[in-house]
This record gives C-alpha cells, structure tokens and sequence, in this order.
C-alpha cells in the first residue's frame, strides 16, 4: 500500500494500567476511564490530535486494552477513520527473531513500533499520554519546534513548588531551553514540570530509540533514558510552555477533583466551545428526562438518563437513574448506573452500570467526620458493574467491588 | 416471509410540510426538529434500520438543505455501507418521464415516477413507503410478514383514535372490514361521515372513533413499478386519491393496525402535544426501545450544565444545553441556554437557542438559534402557543 507523507504522526501511550485507580481499573486500561459525564480520558489526546490537524494517530495499547480497542474502534467519532493515515491501535506483537515482545516502557513501545511511524516518513513525532485531561493546540507547539529549530520540544507546566517533587522537572535557561532534568526530584530546582507532551524531530529520536535498545542496562523509558541522554549529549532540547488546565488523574481523589473541576467556573477547562471540542464515542440514548420530583444543583447531567431526585454538585454519565427520593451529592456516577429511592450517594464514585439498593447509605460529608485524616475519610469507590443491597452502609474511603 | 435482505425503503422528506407551516418554512418536514435532539426523518430511518431495511431513498422537494445537512452520507444510522445505502433523491433526477419533467411533482405517485430508476436498479422484491410525520418505534418486518400472509397488493399500517372535523382533515381514513380489507378511504372526512358507524348526531365538535393511516405502505417492487407507470401514463399524480380512493375494491388493500403508541403531527398542536407526551414515562420508553435505538446525527455537544439557582422539573433536556434559571415541562434541544432568574413553562425551545436573565416564557415554540435579550416576557396559552421563528431576535 502506498503511504502519503505526512509531517507529524502522533504516538499515545495508552498501556497503562492505572493501579492507583484500584477498582475503576480493573477490567479496563487508564486512558479507557470514563470522565466528565461522556468522555473517556483518551478522548482529551485524540480530539486535541484532531483539533489540531495531525490526522495519522498511534495509540499503544498493553494493559487490558478491549475496552479501548471498542472504543476506539475505526475513529469514526473523533474524524479518524481516514483513506491515508487516521488512528490505528498498536498492540504489541512476536516476531520471527524473538526481538520483540510486550513493551518494556514508553521508549520500547515507540521502538517496536517505528515501522509503523516510518510508513508515514514524518518530519516529527508527537508523543504523547492517554490519560491526561487538557485541550491544547499542538500545531502551535510544532510550529514553536521548527521555529526552534530543536530535537525535542517538551511541554511544560509551572506547577506549586511543593507539589513540584511529584513530576519530571525541567531547568530552563533564559532563552527556554532545557538544561537540566529531574524526575521526581526531591529537592526541585524548578516548578517547570514535563506534562509528559514532546514532539521530536522523528530522525533524531529514532537514532536514540535504537541505541537505547542496545543498552541493556536501561530502562527503555523517555524519562529515565532518552531525555537525560539526549540532554548529555547536547542536544538542543526546548521547553515549551503551556498556561492552561491540565491534569494527570492518577489516584481516586485526582479523578474526583478532575470531575469536579467541571462543576467550577474558576477552572479554565470550557467543554462547551466549539471551536475545539472533545469527541466522544457515545451510545444512543434520549435525552435527559427530570422528573417532577426532581431537584439539580450545579451538576453535569448527560443523555439517557432519568433524574427523579436530588442531584447536587456531581456528575451522571449516560443512562444513569436516580429514583424519587433518592440522595446524589458530590459525586460521579458512572455510566448506566441505578441508584435506587431513599440511598444517599456522598463523595463517591459509582461504577458502570452498578445498582445502589434503597436507602444505602455511601460515603459521608467530610465536615460531618470529626477529628478527620487521611484514615478515616476519602471518597468511596463502588466498582463497576457491582450490586449493593438495600439499607447497605459503605463508609467513607471505602472502595467495594464485589456485591454486598 | 419477505428476505429482509430483499426490503428497501423509501421515505418522503416533504410531505406534509403544509400542517406545520412556521416549521417548514426554513426546512422539510423531515427535518423538523423534535423531542429535544432528534429531527423527524430520524424515526423513519431508524426503524427502517432497525428492521434490517439497508437500502434506503430519500425523496425531496424543495427546502432540503437542512435535510441534506443533517443526513449526510447516512454513517449516524450506519447507512453508509457497501450492500444497501442511503440515497438521496433530489427533484430533476429524471427530466424524461413525468409531466413534470422530473421537477417538482404534484404528488406521491409523481414522485415516484421521477426517482423510477431507483425503485428499478434496486436488488430488493419489497419496497415500505413511509412519510416523516409519525413518532413511532415500530418493527417492519412484522408488518411485510402481514403483507406476505395477506397476499396483499398494499399494506397500509393504521392506528385507532378519536377525533373532531377539525383534526380529521389532515388524515386519511380508513374503513376496513373484519378480514382487514380496505373498503373505503376518506380524505377530509367531517367527523359524522368519518365511520360508518358513526353516530348521525355527531356534529364538527364531537370526536368519533376512526381507523388512521401512518402513511406507511407496503408493496412488492413490481406491483409500485406497475401502478407508478400506468398512473405516468394516464397523468395520475396523487396515490392517496387515484389509487387508495378510487381502487380501494379492485385492488388488495390490507390494514396493518399498529397497537402500540405512536403520534402523528399533522398541525402546530399535535406538534407540541407530541413532544409533550415525551414526558410520560411509558410513551418515552415506547419510542426510545433500547434494543431499536432511534439514531440521529451527533453534535458532540458536551453533557447539559446545571447552574447553582437551576431548577427543571417535568423537562426533556438534550446536552449541551447550559441552565441557570428554572424551567417547568419543557422539551430543551441541544445547546439551548437559559440564564438566571429566568422562568421558561411549557415551552419548545429549539437547538442553540438563548434565553438570557430575567426573562418569563410561557407556551412558546421557539425555533432555532433565536436570540433572546434579557428582561423579556413572550407568555403564549395552551390553545394559542406564540411561535418565534429561526434564527429572531426577541
């Protein structure tokens, strides 16, 4: 087949597994993670990829990946389903020298995968994370990049510096480029975090992918390898700010607070602008129906679902009821998921498709706990696809995914 | 039975257009919005989907763009396929065989004559003819196993209701006899004529009880080809009158009478009723079956935003749509907005509409993208909703 050109292919990195999300990902890879009502955390890489013209999309799946593989499907939802490029989801695969196999870490998976990028003989590759919420013109960093005249561009974010030691770190001299690189340092000299975006010069990076593989010692991993030894090698290395909403949701309270974001105007993440919106593979459904006993409050309700109760400060995916007299506060309830009359759903997070019997009671207001500690409150998870009996009490922090 | 495979479908996009004047000025029937993100064709098409039915012709008339817009090239009702597609079936498609030169035909039978070359190259033996104008969720094929039972030369699917002079006029009538033969078709009826055993007090007021077509037909290939020819031939446009009328008793009629719920737009009121009726539980699962989804065209509108002072009872909500004020028994479509301290009742409020602060909403059928200031009141009664039109700025 013939491959067309194209100047920049981007590679996203959707293997992982996301432990710290314990229950929420246990039948499904992190970037498959619903989030924010009818979206999936994949979503945020792929629409930006489109959003700003970079058509041809690898996506490398290891960790449980069916649920992102039917997701993603032909792309048809984000304009990716194209005659010469589109998205095409990469597992990884055996081959007749024994020389490859499941991928070793991020720089691994973009090397069993060059001939793939190379069909396409890009100018340069975007690589970039499956799971993190953000909208961002990558064109505008590419075009930094040439302008630049760099190897590697990475995007970088200033974050608080006592958070700073949680992320990659970058120096950076008075012109933007990058001189030194700190993965989760202890003692940060910068609060110029990697937001894990890096668009490369594809020659030079697969220059580095190769005798990284070499190395048997390495870790065939970007921050771990390929970034400090492109550092020491002199490469020219640029940081590339960005000043927007961007978020890594690795633990159960990130994914609350990411969805509760939504519900803030403060935070500068606008899913209603059309000029750049987030694409979505969604189910056919009707739209939302509010019953006359219903009551909502600064929330996030979407198609499909049947509201009866009292819905405050949460987000309901598709499909989910909550029948009269039924309690939802400040919670995220996933998609398909019954909470049945008189249950109280607080600081929570439901499940697909899970029952909440009557009169459970989930979760509770952490100005209710006294004497409160990171033992004794946090948001309750129920997993999905999970039953709770009636009158069922689930404390806060609690994280359930078997029946009860 | 039928092969489903041997099944196409042919919908009419324009008829109707006339009941609901302020609707179909900008648009087709078809592509009249309804039930907060669905347009009219959208029924149609998804139960022909849904009944195995891949081939399928749309034909239009006139004010189509709307029409063309929103179907694309079918992929939203997975149309798009190698076997059996959408087809869209613009006017002047065939210059040579109809009085009308192809163009705007007068009638069914006219525009069939003109789209011939369609109903011929198509593989299917059976063809189901069905307008835009019924809400329904109903399966075709047990409507061509009745056809093929019956030996049927035409299938029409009825409903049963009662109704006055007034509300007869638009629909067609039919009286059918207890084999389920079509003996007599009434066109206008005045209600003490309506049914046979019609009270002879009844006057224009009283509600008698008729059978009414959907305007859903089935025929085989060969039979529409025969009679859209002849009826070319001899200068006969309209099917409702040259051939359900006038040869009810030479020809095989058969009525499909259709027992489940379903409404029929045919004026501004039943227009409006039928989106209200959304709001009974029963009804909304009747249309929306989740195992015969109705489909339409996505918008990728983010989910429907609650604001702090929000407060919906009784309302059908699309997303996208962002609400700070309190609405009350409304159907919103996507991307409406209403703000604070506004108060919008029983109204219709179409795709992108926006309501600012302040504004008081009673019984209004807003089309869409209208653009309302703040500190408006547009208060409409049940018998006289008031209608703002596409695109008006209040």
């Amino acid at each position: 087949m013939k491959h067309v050109k194209k100047e920049c292919v981007a590679m996203i990195l959707a293997g992982g597994q996301g432990s710290r999300l314990y229950a929420l990902t246990q039948d499904m890879a992190k970037p498959a993670v619903p989030y924010g009502g009818k979206y999936r955390l994949i979503d945020f890489p792929l629409s930006n990829c489109v959003n700003s013209g970079i058509d041809t999309v690898g996506v490398l799946t290891q960790y449980l990946p069916l649920v992102l593989n039917e997701y993603i499907g032909n792309g048809n939802p984000w304009g990716l389903n194209r005659v010469h490029g589109g998205v095409h989801v990469l597992a990884p695969y055996e081959s007749s020298g024994g020389s490859k196999s499941w991928y070793a870490g991020t720089a691994n998976a973009i090397y069993q995968n060059m001939n793939f990028v190379d069909r396409y003989n890009p100018e340069y590759v975007a690589i970039l994370a499956g799971d993190h919420i953000y909208k961002m013109d990558y064109s505008k960093m590419l075009d930094y990049h040439k302008k630049q005249n760099a190897d590697v561009t990475i995007a970088v974010l200033e974050v608080p510096w006592e958070e700073a030691s949680r992320f990659g770190i970058m120096s950076v001299d008075e012109n933007g480029i990058i001189t030194e690189f700190a993965e989760k340092p202890a003692e940060p000299k910068s609060n110029l975090a990697s937001m894990g975006v890096y668009i490369y010069s594809w020659k030079k990076l697969k220059k580095y992918l190769i005798a990284n593989e070499k190395d048997e010692t390495a870790k065939k991993d970007f921050g771990g390898n390929i970034i400090p030894d492109m550092l020491k090698d002199g490469c020219k290395m640029v940081a590339y700010n960005f000043e927007s909403y961007w978020k890594d949701v690795g633990t159960i309270d990130s994914l609350w607070d990411a969805n509760m974001d939504l519900l803030n105007p403060r935070i500068p993440l606008d899913l209603y602008d059309s000029n750049w919106r987030i694409f979505s593979r969604n189910d056919i459904m009707p739209p939302h129906y509010c019953g006359e006993n219903c009551t909502i409050e600064n929330s996030m309700i979407t198609e499909g679902c049947n509201i009866d109760g009292l819905v405050g400060f949460s987000i309901l995916f598709a499909g989910v009821t909550v029948e009269k007299g039924a309690e939802v506060r400040d919670s995220i309830i996933m998609p398909g998921a019954y909470i049945k009359k008189g249950a109280v759903v607080q600081y929570a997070i439901v499940g697909e498709d899970t029952v909440i019997g009557e009169n459970v009671i989930i979760g509770e207001r952490p100005e209710k706990i006294e004497n409160i500690s990171e033992e004794n409150w946090g948001v309750a998870v129920i997993g999905h696809r999970v039953e709770i009996k009636d009158n069922t009490v689930i404390k806060p922090k609690e994280m359930i995914d078997t029946n009860m | 039975m039928a092969n489903l495979t041997s099944v196409a479908g042919i919908i009419f996009a324009n008829m109707h257009d006339l009941t609901i004047n302020d609707l179909t000025k900008v648009r087709t029937m078809g592509s009249v919005p309804f039930g907060a993100r669905y347009r009219l064709i959208d029924f149609p098409l998804s139960n022909m989907v849904n009944s195995g039915i891949s081939s399928v012709g749309v034909i239009t008339k006139s004010n189509y763009q709307s029409l063309l817009d929103h179907l694309g090239a079918g992929d939203s009702w997975d149309l798009s396929r190698k076997a059996g597609r959408l087809r869209l079936l613009p006017p002047y498609g065939n210059i040579a065989n109809t009085y009308t030169q192809g163009g705007l035909y007068r009638g069914r039978l006219e525009a069939l004559a003109n789209v011939i070359r369609f109903i011929e190259n198509t593989s299917a033996d059976y063809i189901v003819m069905n307008d835009c104008n019924v809400i329904v969720n109903i399966d075709f094929k047990k409507v061509l196993e009745f056809h093929a039972e019956k030996g049927a030369d035409i299938t029409v699917v009825y409903g049963c209701g009662n109704y006055n002079t007034d509300e007869l006029r638009p629909k067609t009538i039919l009286n059918i006899n207890e084999e389920g033969l079509v003996y007599d078709v009434l066109l206008r009826a005045q209600a003490s004529y309506a049914n046979p055993n019609a009270d002879d007090a009844a006057n224009d007021e009283t509600r008698v009880p008729v059978n009414s077509s959907m305007n859903m037909f089935v025929m085989s290939k060969a039979f529409l080809l025969d009679i859209v020819k002849e009826s070319s031939s001899r200068s006969l446009y309209s099917f409702d009158i040259d051939i359900m009328q006038r040869r009810c008793n030479e020809l095989k009629i058969f009525g499909y009478k259709y027992e489940g719920y379903y409404s029929q737009i045919d004026s501004m009121s039943t227009y409006i009723k039928s989106n209200m009726e959304l709001m009974d539980i029963n009804k909304r699962m009747a249309i929306f079956n989740q195992n015969r989804p109705i489909y339409t065209k996505v918008r990728d509108e983010a989910p429907a935003k609650y604001g702090l002072q929000a407060c919906v009872t009784n309302s059908l909500i699309a997303d996208g749509c962002i609400i700070e004020g309190i609405v009350e028994n409304c159907v919103l479509f996507r991307g409406v907005k209403v703000g604070k301290n506004s108060v919008v009742k029983n109204s219709i409020i179409m795709q992108d509409s926006v309501i600012n602060e302040k504004c008081e909403m009673d019984y209004v059928v807003a089309d869409k993208d209208i653009k309302g200031g703040s500190y408006r009141t547009i208060m409409g009664t049940v018998d006289y909703p008031v209608f703002v039109g596409k695109g008006e700025t209040v």
